[in-house]
C-alpha cells in the first residue's frame, strides 16, 4: 500500500538523501580524523557541530544584525551580500568549531596522554573548581572567584597525577568524551538565553528550484550543500595527502613512536587533527543551518551518533570512507523511511550498519588512515 | 583485537551517552516562592480557612521542547493559588513544581518525589498524555488526585485510574471535530496526516484518520527529535492532499511546516492542541500563516474577568492555551482545602461531588474523569498571532 510513493518519489528522495548524507560525511570525517590518529572515538565531536550550528547564528544575528523575519517574511538577501553573509557564517562556524575541537583536545584529552600538560592541567583545574563552586555558590561572579582560586592547587595535583609519560587507561578516554559532551550541552542549555528550546536562524537564502531533474525540484540549498562538502572533502584529501602536516598526521596514524623518533611533533599533529575535524563540522553546521534553520543545545547528539555510524559504516580511520558511509546512510534512511514508514528511520540505519559489518567487518571501505594513498 | 574491544568500548559509550541524556535534567521539586504571599497576616486572620502545611503540585514541562504549554499551565494555577492565599491569609497553600520536560522516562521518578512530598494534596496535570501514561499509574496507587487541565489522549480514562480527572474534553471529542473540520470546512477531498509517534499525537492522528477513511492518501509518522523531515515531506509533496494534519507538539510542527512549505506544498496544514503555542509561529515563520489548529481548550483571554485578573498578575501577557483550564483545576483543590479537607483521601472524595462554574466550562466530572462538555474551537493563524475563529459544529 505504501511502496507505490517510493518509486514516484525515488529521486525526490534521492535529493535530500544526499544531502543531508553529505552533512553526515562532513561531521563523520571528525571521528574518523580522530579515530586515525589516536584510536580514539571522539564522543564530544557531535557538540563541536552543536557550537558551529550556534556560531553560525550568532555570526548571522548578532554581528551582522540579521533580523528574524522583515515586514513579515524571511530577510531574504540576494546576490554578491548574501554571497557575502553565507561567507561569513561559514567562516564563523569552522573558526569557532575548530577552536572548540582544540579546546577539547587540551582540555579533555591531552592531560590524559600523559604528555604532562601544564595549559590542559590548567584548564581541566579551572573547570573542576567551577563545576564544584556550583554546588556552592549561585552567583557566577562568586562561582568564578572559587574557580580561579581553586585553579593553582587543583592544577598542581592534576600535573602530579598525569606526569609526563604516564598514560591514563583507553577507557579513561571515552569517559572524558562523554563527560566533555554532557558539560558542553547541558552548559549551552542552562546558560543559552531561551534554556533547552530551540533557536531560530534567520534564513537569508530563498530557497528557489534552479532546475528539474529527473522530474524533481532541486532546489539551491542542496545544491550548495553537496558542493560545499564536496569541495571541503577534496580540501581535507589534498591536505592531508599533499602537504607536509598531512604526511605528519599520516605519519603519526601509522606508528606514533617511529614518527616520533623521526622528528614528527606528535601533541602538534594531533592538535592539527583536531582543528580539521572541528573546521569540518564548522562547514557542516553552516549548511545544516542553511537547510533547517535552526539550533538546539542537543541537536548534536542525534547528528552526531548518525555520523558516528556513517563513519563506521564507511571504514572508520579511512577519509574516502567517511564520504561513502555518510551518503549511503543518508539515502538508506530516506528510502527505509518512505518504505515502512518513518517510524523505521533509526532501525533501517543501524540495521544496515550490522549487515555491513557482518559482512565487511571493517566497513565499506575498510582501510585506515594509515594505509590511504592517492 | 584491540580495534574490536574499542569498538565494544564505544558501542558501551554510546549507550551510557543515551542513559545520560535521558537523566541528565535540573527537574527537581521546588516551591516556588512567588506564590507565598508576604502580607501582614495577623490583621486579617479573622475569616477565611486556616490550614497550614499544605500545597498543590504542578507537574509537566517547564523545559524542553514543550515547554511552552507548561509554562502557561504554571501559571494559571498560580494565578489561582495566589487569589486564594490573597483571600485567605489563615490558609497559604504552595505551589510547588515538578519539571517533567515532557518526558515520559523521567516522570515515574518525578511522580514518586512528588508523592513522597506529604503536603501535596493535589497534582494540576501532568500535562502531556506520554507522562500522564507513564506517571499516573503511581499517582493511583498513591491515592493522589491529579487534574490534567491538557492530556487529552482518548485512552487515558480507560485505565481506571480512580484518582483520574480532566479539565478539557479528550481527543475522542477533538478528532472526530478535527475530521468535521477537515471535511466540511475546508471542504478537502484528499487528505494527509502525519503524527510524531508520540501518545498524544499518534492517539490524535489516529482517530482523525479512522473518522476520516479513505480520504487519507497519504500518511507517515516522523521522529521529532531529528531535523530532517524530508521523507514525509516528499510522501506528501507527491500525494498532494488539500489539507495535512498533523498530530505532535509545537517544536516540531514549525520544522514540519516550513520544511512543508520549502518543498512547495501547497495543502492547507492542520494541527491539534499542542500546537496551540506562539512557539509554533516563531518555529515556522511565514509558513505558519493560514494554519489551522483546534483545541478543546477554551480561549482564556475571552473571559474579560478571568484575563484582567491574569494580567494584573503577570503584566503584559495574556492568559494563553490551557492556562484557563490549569485555573480551573487548581481552583477545583483549593475548594476542597477551603472545604477543611487536608488529607489525600478527603480531597479525592470531594472531586467527585465537585460541581461549579468554572473558567471554561461548569466543571463536573463524571466517574471515569471525564469534565462534561465537548467544545471544541477552531483557530487560526493570520499575520503571526492565533486568532480564534469559532465553535466547531
Amino acid at each position: 500500500m505504501r511502496d507505490w510513493l517510493i518509486y514516484r518519489t525515488f529521486w525526490d528522495l534521492t535529493v535530500t538523501g544526499v544531502a543531508l548524507g553529505s552533512i553526515y560525511a562532513l561531521v563523520a570525517l571528525g571521528y574518523t580524523l580522530v579515530y586515525g590518529v589516536l584510536r580514539l572515538i571522539n564522543f564530544a565531536h557531535s557538540e563541536i557541530f552543536m557550537i558551529g550550528t550556534f556560531a553560525s547564528l550568532i555570526t548571522a544575528t548578532n554581528v551582522l544584525g540579521l533580523p528574524m523575519l522583515e515586514a513579515g517574511d524571511y530577510p531574504y538577501r540576494t546576490g554578491f551580500q548574501l554571497v557575502l553573509i553565507l561567507l561569513a557564517c561559514l567562516l564563523g562556524s569552522m573558526v569557532l568549531s575548530g577552536a572548540g575541537a582544540v579546546a577539547l583536545e587540551r582540555a579533555a584529552y591531552r592531560p590524559l596522554r600523559g604528555s604532562g600538560d601544564q595549559f590542559g592541567a590548567v584548564v581541566l583545574a579551572f573547570v573542576t573548581a567551577f563545576v564544584v563552586g556550583l554546588v556552592f555558590f549561585d552567583t557566577p561572579k562568586s562561582n568564578l572567584i572559587f574557580g580561579i582560586i581553586g585553579t593553582g592547587p587543583i592544577a598542581w595535583m592534576y600535573l602530579n597525577i598525569f606526569r609526563r609519560g604516564r598514560q591514563a587507561p583507553r577507557l579513561a578516554f571515552l569517559i572524558s568524551a562523554i563527560g566533555a559532551s554532557t558539560a558542553i550541552t547541558e552548559a549551552v542549555a542552562i546558560w543559552g538565553p531561551r534554556d533547552r528550546e530551540q533557536y531560530q536562524t534567520p534564513r537569508v537564502l530563498e530557497k528557489k528550484t534552479l532546475f528539474q531533474l529527473f522530474g524533481t525540484d532541486i532546489r539551491i540549498d542542496y545544491v550548495i550543500v553537496i558542493i560545499g562538502a564536496l569541495l571541503m572533502m577534496t580540501a581535507l584529501l589534498l591536505f592531508v595527502n599533499r602537504t607536509r602536516l598531512g604526511r605528519g598526521v599520516r605519519a603519526v596514524a601509522q606508528d606514533v613512536e617511529t614518527a616520533k623518533i623521526l622528528g614528527v611533533n606528535v601533541d602538534f599533529v594531533i592538535l592539527i587533527t583536531f582543528l580539521l575535524g572541528g573546521v569540518m563540522a564548522g562547514g557542516a553546521a553552516m549548511m545544516f543551518t542553511l537547510v533547517y534553520d535552526q539550533s538546539k543545545f542537543n541537536i548534536g547528539f542525534l547528528l552526531g551518533v548518525k555520523s558516528f555510524t556513517a563513519a563506521v559504516l564507511g571504514g572508520i580511520g579511512n577519509l574516502k570512507g567517511a564520504l561513502l558511509g555518510g551518503i549511503v546512510l543518508g539515502l538508506a534512511e530516506n528510502y527505509g523511511s518512505a518504505l515502512f514508514g518513518g517510524e523505521w528511520k533509526d532501525v533501517i540505519a543501524f540495521v544496515l550498519l550490522l549487515v555491513v559489518l557482518m559482512f565487511r567487518p571493517t566497513g565499506l571501505l575498510g582501510e585506515s588512515l594509515a594505509k590511504a594513498r592517492v | 583485537m584491540k580495534k574490536s574491544t574499542l569498538l565494544r568500548a564505544g558501542a558501551i559509550a554510546v549507550s551510557l551517552a543515551f542513559v545520560t541524556a535521558a537523566c541528565g535534567s535540573d527537574s527537581e521539586g521546588s516551591v516556588s516562592e512567588d506564590t507565598v504571599v508576604t502580607e501582614d497576616t495577623a490583621a486579617a486572620a479573622v475569616d477565611g480557612v486556616t490550614c497550614d502545611g499544605v500545597s498543590i503540585a504542578f507537574f509537566g514541562a517547564l523545559s524542553g521542547d514543550a515547554g511552552n504549554l507548561g509554562k502557561n499551565i504554571r501559571a494559571g494555577a498560580d494565578l489561582a493559588v495566589s487569589e486564594f492565599n490573597t483571600a485567605n491569609p489563615g490558609c497559604q497553600v504552595g505551589l510547588v513544581d515538578f519539571d517533567s520536560q515532557g518526558d515520559p522516562a523521567q516522570a515515574p521518578a518525578l511522580a514518586q518525589k512528588a508523592i513522597d512530598d506529604a503536603s501535596i494534596l493535589g497534582i494540576v496535570g501532568p500535562a502531556f498524555s506520554g507522562e500522564s501514561k507513564a506517571a499516573n499509574p503511581l499517582f493511583d496507587a498513591a491515592g493522589l488526585a491529579i487534574i490534567t487541565p491538557s492530556a487529552t489522549n482518548a485512552d487515558l480514562n480507560d485505565n481506571n485510574w480512580k484518582v483520574f480527572h480532566r479539565a478539557l474534553a479528550g481527543d475522542d471529542k477533538q478528532g472526530p471535530a478535527i475530521a468535521t473540520y477537515i471535511q466540511k470546512t475546508l471542504a478537502a477531498a484528499k487528505v494527509g496526516v502525519i503524527d510524531d509517534a508520540s501518545e498524544y499525537g499518534k492517539g490524535l492522528a489516529d482517530i482523525v484518520k479512522t473518522t476520516l477513511g479513505a480520504a487519507v492518501v497519504a500518511s507517515d509518522s516522523i521522529d521529532p527529535k531529528a531535523a530532517d523531515f524530508s521523507a514525509a515531506v516528499s510522501k506528501m509533496k507527491e500525494a498532494a492532499p488539500d489539507a495535512i494534519f498533523y498530530g505532535g507538539y509545537y517544536a516540531e510542527a514549525g520544522k514540519l511546516a516550513k520544511q512543508l512549505r520549502d518543498a512547495g506544498v501547497t495543502a492547507t496544514l492542520v494541527f491539534g492542541d499542542g500546537v496551540k503555542d506562539n512557539g509554533f509561529i516563531e518555529a515556522a515563520g511565514p509558513a505558519a500563516d493560514g494554519s489551522i489548529i483546534t483545541c478543546t481548550c477554551a480561549d482564556g483571554a475571552s473571559n474579560a474577568e478571568f484575563a484582567a485578573a491574569y494580567t494584573a498578575k503577570f503584566p503584559g501577557e495574556t492568559p494563553q492555551t490551557y492556562g484557563a483550564e490549569a485555573y480551573d483545576a487548581a481552583k477545583a483543590f483549593l475548594a476542597a482545602i477551603a472545604a477543611g479537607k487536608t488529607d489525600r483521601a478527603g480531597v479525592l472524595e470531594f472531586l467527585g461531588t465537585y460541581d461549579a462554574a468554572g473558567v471554561t466550562k461548569q466543571i463536573k466530572w463524571d466517574e471515569t474523569g471525564e469534565v462534561a462538555g465537548n467544545a471544541v474551537y477552531a483557530y487560526k493563524v493570520e499575520a503571526g498571532a492565533i486568532a480564534v475563529i469559532g465553535l466547531i459544529e
